[in-house]
Parts: C-alpha cells; sequence; structure tokens
C-alpha cells in the first residue's frame, strides 16, 4: 500500500448567494482509497482543526444512487470511463497530483455549498411524463405481453440512468437531453409505454427547455462522461418522436 | 402492556382475501378530506405514498435525500421474489410461504408472512406494467434465477441493478401523483420528532435540510417507511445517509423496537481493506448461483496466497475446500445467508483466510465460465472447440449475468474476477429487527404505521435472498392502501388537523434545544470516530457470534462511549444552514441508544436463531433454537436506566417447527 500526498484546489461556496472560489488542501491518501474516502480524510483533518468540511453529495457509494457529483480535472466523475466518482479509487492518481475539484456547473443546477448542487430540475422533467400511467392494481400478467428480449435489454440499457447530471455538467450548452432521452427511450421502446410515447416527449421536452437547460448540438460529450454510458442514440431517438409528434400529429400539449 | 397483533381469524389462505373484503373503507368523498404523512421513499415509502394519491387521500412525502430517487433500495441488486411459478418447477404461494418462515427460522408471523407470498405475484404484475425492465427469454417471457435457501426458481430480476429498476418504478408512480398534485414532495427534508396528539401519532417534526429550519407537519397519521439500520455497525453495506433516526424518534415517543438484535450479516461482500474505508460493498447473492466458495485446504497454499506468491488459480483441484458443498450437500452454495456467512467466518477463524487480514474466502466463477462455454459451443455448432473459446464464450454468458458485479468488483479491488477468483467477506447487510407493527402495519401507537425495512414483520431471524423488495412493494403498494382505512375510517369526522396545538410548539422546542446542545458541546473528536467506534464496539460484541460476558462488556462500553459523546462531540457550523456534520451527529447519538437496546436483546435472547448466534448454544456445529422457550417477538420500550421487554406470542398453526436443515 503506498502512500501518496495529493493537493487539491475545491471550490469552496458557502451558499448560492456567495461567489466562491478555490482553496488549496495538502491531504495523504493511499491508492486503495476511494476518491470520496480521500475526501473523508481531508475533511476529517478540517474537523480536527475546526474549520468546516467540504459539502460534498454521496450516499451508496456503489455507483447507483447517482448522488455523487462532482466534477475532477475538468472532467464530470474524473477520468476514468464509465464510473461514478464514489467508484473512482486513488490508484488512478499519483503522488504529487494536483486535483481540481468543482461541483456541476449548470444554470439549471444552482450551488448550494462547496460542491453540494440542486438538481431538483431533473425531478420536474420526470413529474412532466417520464412515466406509464398505471394504478396500482390495475395490472394485467406480468406474462401477458411478450417482449423481445433484445428490445427489453435495449429499454433496460437506458433505464440504467442513475439521474446524477454528470451529462449536463459535461455539456457546452448544459444540455439535459442525455437524461430525458434515456427514460424517453426507456418507456418508449416498451409496450407498455408505447401508448403515451408522443405526449411524454412533448411534456418531457417543454419541461426540460423551461428548466434552462440548453440544446444539444451533438458535441457527444454526455456520452463520453456518463458513468452508465447511456447512449447518445437515445437522443436520436427522442428527437425523432418529438419532430413527428410535433410536426406530424395534432396532439400537442 | 398487551401487544395485539390483530390477526385475523379464519384459515390462513383465505385469511387476508377475507379480512379484505370485510374491512372498513374510507369513501372518496372523505379520502379527499384526509392527510397522511409519509417519511422515506425507497420502495416502501414511494410506493406507498404513490398508491395513497392514487386513492385520492392528501398525501406529503418527506426524504432527505435530493430526489425520492436516491434511496437506498436503489442498490439492491440481485432480485425479487414472487411465487408465480412460471418455471413450472412445483412453486406456489405456500412454497413461498413456508420458504420464508423456515428461511426466517421461525420468528416470524404466519399471518404476516402468507400475505406477502400472496402479494407478491401481483407485484411482478404491477411493475411489468409501469415498464420495469426485468430479464427475459428469448421467447420474451419473464426470466427468472434461484436465490438462497430455496429449491425454485422465483427470483426475477434485471441483472444486477432490480432495486434500481423496481425504486425507479415506484419513483415515476410517485412523480406522476406528485404532478397531479396528490402528494406533496418535500425533498432534503429529515424528520427528528413524531408528535402526538391525545395519544395518537398526529405528525412530525422535520428540519429542512437546505436552511436548517425545524418545520412542523400535521396530518391524521404517519407511516414510516425509513429503512434499516444497519449503519450502528458503521461499516455495512447500506448508505451513508442510512440512519435509525425517524424509526427511533417514534420508539422515543413511545413505539415499540422488535427483535433489534436480529441483524443480518451477507455472506458476499468485499472484503475490509483499511481503516480510512467508510462502507463496505455487497455482491450479490446471485452470484452464487453460479460461483463456488472455497479455501485452500493447506496453510501453506495460505500463506503463499496472502504473501502474493500464489493465486487462487495455482492451487490443485485436490487443495481446495468447496466447504459449503461439502458441508450441505443439499443446498451447497445456496444455503441462506445466516450459514454461509458463519461457514465463512469458521474458516477464517480456523487460520484459511484468503487476503492479508485473514478474513476472505474465494467466489470462484472458473467452473461457471467453461460449463456455459461448452453449452454456447455447442450451441454454436463448435463441436472441437479448444479451451480458449470455450473460457471466451462462457466469460461472454457470465459477463451478460453479472457484468455489472464484475466490473464493480474490479473497480474497488482493481483484480479481475473473470480470471482470479473472488474474494469475499461477509457483512452486515440488512436489519429484519425494526418497530412493532400488528398484521395491518400499524404499531402501538394508534395511527402511526411502519412500512418496509423500518418494521419487523416478516422476516423472523433471518431474510432470504430477494425478499426485502419483495416485502417492500408488497407492504406500500398492496398491504397499507388497504390496512390504513382500518384506522382512517373512523377518522372522517376528525377536522384537519393543526400544527400549531402546544403539542407541535413543544415537540418543535425540544428538537431544537437539542440540535443546539449538540453544537454546544465543542469539544475535540468529531462525529464519525464517535460512529466508527460504536460501529467496532456492535461488530466486536453483537456481530457474527455473540455470547453473555461480550455482550455485558459491549453495553457498557457503549454507555461509556454515550456519554463521552455528549460531552467531547465536535459539531462544526450552525444549526440554520445546510450542514451535513449536524445531520450526522443527531443521527449517531441515536444509533447509540439502539446500540444499547440491541445489546440487551442480544443477550436475553438465549438461543440461536438465524442471524442471531449465541456460542453458548449450538448443537453439533450449528445453531441451536430453543422453541418452548423462545418463540416470541421481544418488543422493548425505550428506558434510558432499562428497557422494558414485551412479549408478543408467535403462533403456529400451520408449520410444524422443525430444526433447520440444508443439509
Amino acid at each position: 500500500m503506498s502512500d501518496m500526498n495529493l493537493t487539491l484546489k475545491v471550490w469552496r461556496q458557502k451558499n448560492n448567494n456567495d461567489s466562491g472560489r478555490f482553496e488549496s488542501y495538502q491531504v495523504a491518501a493511499n491508492e486503495h482509497m476511494s476518491f470520496l474516502e480521500m475526501l473523508d480524510v481531508l475533511n476529517q483533518t478540517l474537523i480536527e482543526k475546526k474549520e468546516e468540511p467540504v459539502a460534498f453529495e454521496h450516499d451508496c457509494r456503489e455507483g447507483i444512487c447517482g448522488a455523487c457529483s462532482m466534477v475532477i480535472n475538468g472532467r464530470p466523475h474524473g477520468p476514468q470511463g464509465g464510473t461514478t466518482t464514489c467508484q473512482l479509487h486513488m490508484r488512478h492518481f499519483k503522488s504529487g497530483d494536483t486535483i481540481t475539484i468543482e461541483p456541476w456547473r449548470a444554470k439549471a443546477f444552482p450551488v448550494i455549498k462547496d460542491l453540494v448542487v440542486d438538481r431538483s430540475s431533473f425531478d420536474r422533467i420526470i413529474q412532466a411524463g417520464g412515466y406509464i400511467s398505471v394504478n396500482t392494481g390495475q395490472a394485467q400478467d406480468g406474462n401477458a405481453i411478450p417482449i423481445e428480449k433484445d428490445l427489453a435489454l435495449q429499454a433496460f440499457d437506458a433505464a440504467t440512468c442513475i439521474g446524477c447530471g454528470a451529462c449536463v455538467a459535461a455539456c457546452p450548452n448544459a444540455s439535459a437531453m442525455l437524461f430525458t432521452s434515456a427514460k424517453v427511450s426507456h418507456l418508449g421502446l416498451l409496450p407498455q409505454g408505447e401508448v403515451e410515447h408522443s405526449k411524454r416527449v412533448q411534456s418531457m421536452v417543454k419541461q426540460m427547455d423551461e428548466e434552462g437547460f440548453g440544446m444539444c448540438s451533438n458535441t457527444g460529450a454526455c456520452e463520453v462522461e456518463c458513468p452508465k454510458e447511456i447512449s447518445i442514440t437515445n437522443i436520436a431517438r427522442m428527437n425523432r418522436t418529438y419532430m413527428g409528434s410535433v410536426f406530424g400529429s395534432d396532439k400537442t400539449v | 402492556m398487551k401487544l395485539n397483533s390483530n390477526i385475523p381469524d379464519g384459515p390462513l389462505d383465505t385469511k387476508w382475501t377475507n379480512y379484505r373484503s370485510k374491512m372498513n373503507l374510507v369513501a372518496p368523498n372523505n379520502k379527499r378530506r384526509i392527510d397522511i404523512i409519509v417519511v422515506g421513499t425507497g420502495l416502501a415509502g414511494a410506493s406507498a405514498a404513490a398508491t395513497l394519491g392514487e386513492l385520492g387521500y392528501n398525501v406529503k412525502a418527506f426524504t432527505f435525500h435530493d430526489s425520492p430517487r436516491r434511496a437506498h433500495s436503489i442498490a439492491a441488486q440481485g432480485g425479487i421474489n414472487a411465487a408465480k411459478n412460471y418455471q413450472n418447477d412445483g412453486d406456489s404461494v405456500y412454497r413461498l410461504f413456508y420458504d420464508t418462515i423456515k428461511g426466517g427460522d421461525y420468528r416470524s408471523r404466519e399471518a404476516n408472512v402468507h400475505r406477502l407470498a400472496e402479494a407478491s405475484r401481483n407485484i411482478i404484475d404491477q411493475c411489468v406494467a409501469q415498464g420495469v425492465p426485468f430479464a427475459r427469454e428469448y421467447g420474451g417471457l419473464l426470466a427468472n434465477r434461484s436465490f438462497g435457501g430455496v429449491q425454485v426458481s422465483r427470483t426475477f430480476y434485471a441483472r444486477g441493478q432490480t432495486g434500481q429498476q423496481l425504486l425507479l418504478g415506484a419513483y415515476q408512480a410517485l412523480s406522476r401523483q406528485i404532478s397531479v398534485g396528490n402528494v406533496e414532495m418535500y425533498n432534503r427534508h429529515e424528520m427528528l420528532d413524531l408528535v402526538k396528539v391525545d395519544g395518537k401519532a398526529r405528525g412530525i417534526i422535520a428540519r429542512n435540510l437546505l436552511t436548517g429550519k425545524l418545520e412542523r407537519f400535521a396530518a391524521h397519521c404517519v407511516v414510516l417507511a425509513t429503512g434499516g439500520y444497519g449503519n450502528v455497525f458503521y461499516l455495512s453495506t447500506n448508505a451513508m445517509g442510512s440512519n435509525v433516526t425517524a424509526a427511533w424518534r417514534a420508539v422515543r415517543r413511545g413505539a415499540l423496537m422488535a427483535n433489534p438484535c436480529f441483524t443480518q450479516i451477507h455472506p458476499t461482500c468485499i472484503p475490509v481493506s483499511g481503516e480510512y474505508q467508510s462502507k463496505l460493498t455487497l455482491m450479490s447473492e446471485s452470484l452464487r448461483n453460479d460461483g463456488r466458495v472455497w479455501v485452500p485446504k493447506k496453510k501453506e497454499d495460505v500463506m503463499a496466497i496472502r504473501e502474493g506468491r500464489k493465486t487462487g488459480n495455482d492451487i490443485p483441484e485436490g487443495d481446495r475446500d468447496y466447504y459449503l458443498e461439502r458441508r450441505y450437500p443439499a443446498f451447497g452454495n445456496l444455503v441462506p445467508r445466516d450459514v454461509a456467512s458463519r461457514a465463512a467466518k469458521v474458516a477464517c477463524d480456523e487460520g484459511h483466510g484468503v487476503n492479508q487480514t485473514g478474513l476472505a474466502v474465494f467466489l470462484d466463477f472458473a467452473d461457471a465460465i467453461q460449463r456455459y462455454g461448452k453449452s454456447e459451443a455447442i450451441s454454436k455448432g463448435m463441436s472441437n472447440a479448444d479451451k480458449a473459446t470455450i473460457t471466451k464464450l462462457g466469460t461472454a454468458v457470465v459477463e451478460a449475468k453479472y457484468g455489472n458485479l464484475f466490473e464493480m468488483y474490479e473497480k474497488i479491488t482493481g483484480e479481475n474476477p473473470y480470471v482470479l477468483p473472488m474474494k469475499i467477506y461477509p457483512a452486515v447487510h440488512y436489519t429484519m429487527g425494526g418497530v412493532w407493527v400488528d398484521y395491518n402495519l400499524e404499531t402501538n401507537v394508534p395511527g402511526l404505521f411502519c412500512l418496509g425495512e423500518a418494521n419487523f414483520s416478516d422476516h423472523g431471524s433471518n431474510r432470504l435472498g430477494a425478499s426485502a423488495l419483495m416485502q417492500g412493494l408488497a407492504d406500500g403498494y398492496f398491504v397499507i392502501p388497504y390496512t390504513i382505512g382500518q384506522f382512517l375510517s373512523k377518522e372522517i369526522r376528525t377536522p384537519k388537523i393543526s400544527n400549531e396545538t402546544p403539542e407541535f410548539i413543544a415537540a418543535e422546542k425540544e428538537t431544537q434545544e437539542r440540535l443546539n446542545k449538540l453544537l454546544n458541546i465543542k469539544g475535540d473528536k468529531s462525529v464519525e470516530e464517535f460512529h466508527r467506534r460504536l460501529g467496532k464496539i456492535m461488530w466486536e460484541y453483537c456481530g457474527m457470534a455473540r455470547n453473555a460476558e461480550g455482550l455485558k462488556k459491549g453495553r457498557q462500553l457503549i454507555r461509556e462511549l454515550r456519554k463521552e459523546f455528549w460531552s467531547d462531540v465536535f459539531v462544526p457550523g450552525s444549526t440554520d444552514e445546510f450542514n451535513p456534520e449536524l445531520e450526522k451527529a443527531a443521527r449517531v447519538a441515536d444509533f447509540m441508544e439502539l446500540g444499547e437496546v440491541m445489546i440487551v436483546d442480544a443477550l436475553t435472547r438465549e438461543e440461536s436463531c438465524g442471524g442471531h448466534f449465541r456460542e453458548e448454544y449450538t448443537q453439533d456445529g450449528e445453531a441451536m433454537r430453543r422453541d418452548d422457550e423462545f418463540t416470541f417477538v421481544s418488543a422493548w420500550e425505550w428506558d434510558e436506566n432499562e428497557p422494558i421487554l414485551h412479549k408478543e406470542e408467535l403462533i403456529f398453526e400451520n408449520v410444524e417447527l422443525k430444526t433447520r436443515s440444508y443439509k
């Protein structure tokens, strides 16, 4: 187990009214630690000095809850592809490195404190139509509709989105197209969700625009940084449905 | 206090149906005037809030997370059980009921478990309708796999992310109810107290975690679905934020804590690697379908592996001890969790542990890769495939089944589990104990309900794999929407509850004072340090194996730690701001009180059952239950000096109590 000495440049911002600044810290780590455990060490030393620890979001530390959200050396969730910050381990860094840590930066994700941002806009996009309208008790037998295995897998791949917001943080336009299209694809690909598909697309896109997310300009950074490797083809699929439903039908929301 | 389980009369298999048919209802016009608070938005909470909203009640839902979708149900990996018998392998409602009762080592209620097994079938239908992308066969129908402690294949799954997909289904149903105004969602609000008015639960005090302000919320009744308390051990597979505070505050207001010592130590987790470690990661039990558990027979091989001179692959077949297959030939690697965990502990205690700490065993997929590879080769018409081709084909099959788990393992350990056998060790995972509830899921405090992992009702002293998701969703979708009417039908004349009454004002004041007290200690030790020390005490004295002497010592140590905490903890910042350290401090304070009750419970239960293993009570190396004296639920009333025990006798009318054997 080798010891590492690191310099961290961490974004500190008391609250949304504060303008915020980078502050530098020295921290001793080892290669088996996760990135968040390295930050735990930093916070312990700050608390011991009676200083305010760095606020950051985290919960499951298994890469599935989507809480952790930080830009590490300019990349959402850091240098390792297909990995959330909590699953990133220090063996991907070396002693002597300087690591810059910032919050997601997007108008629709205002900073709450330090590295913590408000992602409730994502919830509102789902509330706009990211569901299948079925009440408890209305379901038929689970095997009543056979679904082609590949189709179910495609829907599953889109459904693995953890709602972390890395796609928005990575996008030069702070667009939420990958997030929104992943939900649209998940539900739209399945026969159960097809009924509401076009209405769903329109409602969710409308909400996405209202929240202040930018447009998609096909940069592709979202797909590269997505810790769940959600494919950009979902965006194409959403665009096709959106066009078709806005221009090709009288159903508009 | 006389505990009444309110189990309806009649034969087991028609109890629930008959009860439902005769239950009191609340008319739609009255539902609109009734307020319900639901705390927690995991599988149980989200499904309950959504369904109650659909029924027309006014629901206020609370989560301390930034979004309901982050609840820890999201991390459940392996699957969800349902008695569908789609595989035609002899499954039935009765068999799922029986397996669960037996798996729980005969310490759960027959009536509750049977209802759970009945509801399991509806859950799958409901989830499919919501768009949960379960795994499917080529014919387009739902796929199943096996889990520990059963001999049928009844587990539905979505790769290794079943909890995520089920939670997103419930979250989406909840989002729909939020969008139509039936549910008011309070994110980043943590319940810090329960408010009772005239003996009934009528509201909560919650802290707005962004502003730090305490807020008073009133309703006709309160539903807790706040998860388990495994983090009392500090290191567990629970999320960092999982805590007992909401449930514990209810206990402090008179609810009872049932069987708190029943904790589940999951056999397949990634071993601890160092002091800095913040949490442990589960490797799904589904892996035991294909992985074989073993340790080297020879000590020199063990040493060579620990020192890095050999790997698991270098040990010849004859020098391996597949100890689960050897000790339990009938169930092999798929014995229940408590049995598998203790067997791993025995192997490591005897000096066969395979990592530097000596606390790890192998979980090996080499055989499965060959088996699947051969079958794939045959199905592709390659009759003379070489070993490399077979390995490649087999690896692809294993990847399709468990890809995300293998990837997670590699990210954490830096080792490739397709090539080297995984190293695993048991870790705290789930708590069967919880708030005492009756058949209606109502606690002994009228109007206070408790669902999911937070209650105690269905898993006895050991939960079977893939049953937590089943219970959470059964409670939320198919039980509480009916049973809550038993209470609310008597409340239709109760006007809107005010949050301005002296009870609310007093509870808010008490909560504020408690938070102030934490901040004003201004000691020298961090909250984290106390939590870590608490965890060590619990693991050492109330972990996988317990004895009277150790438990007594553990209790003493916790009392001392509590005293030290309240005089030397340092909490930075103030109460009127976003302050994660303060949140943690209040939770750790509650964990310390709970920890003591767990120890008292373990001490008084002088038998070994399920996850509760008392070294004094064994027979031929296996756990020894004492049915004549301990066939009851221990429900504890909080008391600062000495918790008070209330007993609920468990009556078995349908199942004969037997020594659990997986041999």
